[in-house]
């Protein structure tokens, strides 16, 4: 692989990023941190969720899909685009039936952390409230469909890190939903461990038995936002 | 000068966040300082008595009644906020709204597991406020100028939005006050 160095602008930032990197890449190495759901480090990424998206030389683009080039000029924290990133949160919130008050991810999901992160207080969309189903059958995993936001990190990652392909989708737009290769969970080789339930951003895969064992005060998102974990600490005031 | 006037009242919610506002403490004496109540389950004044600051707004519309206080609240409130998931989303009550209004009607007075109904009528009496085809956040009924989702809302969250507003300051939460569970 090449791996010439080159160098482009984030917000006025200079990155470094080698060649073969794709934007979000190079940004999360620089300390720059871009917004982003369906991506995920250890898996191809898919550009489906859109959070991501930057402007590169003008162009909204998807900052986990597209390839760092020398010389652009990439805008990412601007007014405009965390307006569109929370739009499409606030969307994702109405097209499900969201209840953190006791959802087993809450705290610990990365959609409800993004609106955090993003101070949404309610949605600006009225709810659809659909009617989603819920898959209790396996004796370890719990699959409810009223969460998914149909990222496809479950898809990629039973197929590439478990070798297994038990999840998928069926339907197109609005109708699309998870689906598994059998006619139920618990006729699938899923098992708990599986790096599929892990890779699940919200609480849709779930494993049974382990809810709510980290209080609340120690779960990933009580304390500080999304992205501190890339972005430097800020400076002390 | 005249204190500002705070009413409050839950709609289609379970008063925990009501519990949560009197969970702010010794702090509730400086409220009692801040500010007069209007109507509030609190003093259990009935009715808005007159213009009123801030009216906060527990529990989503599940009924026709809520409905109409609702929009009395607005229509007397000059800032008027949804406190809690309820009010901002729907809350638990909203779990009915991807099940058809006759279908839960069956389950609560006809074919649910517990159920003793000898006459088989799905109680009908005027004074039972009919309820809506679905359980709507407040802000899809009238206009709503502030959400403080949580379920509920912390105390220290209640109180940071109110000191703010009596301020006149935005209600602008820091990042660990805002939460949705
Ligand atoms: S999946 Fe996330 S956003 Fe959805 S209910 Fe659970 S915690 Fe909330
Ligand atoms: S189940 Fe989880 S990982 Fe799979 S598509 Fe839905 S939200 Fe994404
Ligand atoms: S993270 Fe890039 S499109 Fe989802």
């Amino acid at each position: 692989m090449n791996t010439e160095a080159i160098t482009f602008t984030i917000d006025g930032k200079k990155i470094e990023a080698r060649r073969g990197d794709t934007i979000l890449e190079a940004a999360d190495r620089a300390g720059v941190y871009i917004p982003r759901l369906c991506w995920m480090k250890e898996l191809l990424p898919a550009g489906v969720c859109r959070v991501c998206t930057v402007r590169v030389n003008g162009r909204p683009q998807a900052a986990c899909t597209q390839p760092a080039a020398a010389g652009m000029v990439v805008e990412n924290d601007t007014e405009e685009l965390r307006q569109l990133r929370r739009d499409l949160i606030d969307m994702l919130f109405v097209e499900g039936n969201h209840f953190c008050m006791f959802c087993e991810r809450s705290g610990n999901c990365e959609l409800q952390a993004l609106a955090y992160r993003f101070g949404i207080t309610a949605p600006k969309y009225p709810f659809l409230f659909p009617r989603r189903s819920v898959d209790a059958s396996h004796p370890d995993v719990l699959a409810d469909g009223n969460r998914c936001i149909r990222c496809g990190r479950c898809v990629r990652a039973s197929r590439a890190l478990d070798g297994k392909s038990v999840f998928g989708f069926t339907g197109r737009g609005p109708q699309k939903r998870l689906a598994f290769n059998g006619p139920n969970l618990a006729a699938t080789d899923v098992a708990a461990p599986d790096h599929a339930i892990a890779a699940c951003p919200t609480g849709t895969l779930i494993v049974k038995r382990v809810g709510y064992k980290v209080p609340i005060g120690r779960r990933l998102y009580d304390h500080s936002p999304i992205g501190s974990e890339i972005e430097p600490p800020a400076p002390e005031k | 000068m005249a204190k500002p006037k705070v009413a409050t009242t839950s709609l289609c919610g379970c008063f925990g966040c009501h519990m949560s506002l009197l969970d702010i403490d010794d702090r509730i004496l400086k409220l009692v300082e801040l500010v007069d109540f209007d109507r509030s389950p609190i003093n259990d004044i009935k009715k808005i008595e007159g213009q009123v600051d801030i009216g906060l707004i527990e529990g989503g519309c599940c009924n026709e009644e809520n409905l109409a206080v609702l929009h009395e609240f607005r229509k007397h409130c000059k800032i008027l906020i949804s406190v809690g998931d309820c009010a901002t989303n729907g809350g638990i009550p909203a779990m009915r709204n991807m099940v058809p209004l006759g279908e839960c009607y069956e389950e609560a007075f006809l074919n649910g597991p517990t159920v003793v109904n000898p006459t088989g009528r799905i109680p009908d009496d005027p004074e039972i406020p009919l309820l809506l085809d679905k359980v709507y956040p407040c802000h899809e009924a009238v206009k709503i100028d502030y959400h403080l989702p949580g379920c509920p809302p912390s105390a220290d969250t209640l109180w940071a939005a109110l000191v703010a507003l009596l301020e006149g300051r935005e209600p602008e939460l820091p990042y660990e006050l805002l939460k949705y569970d």
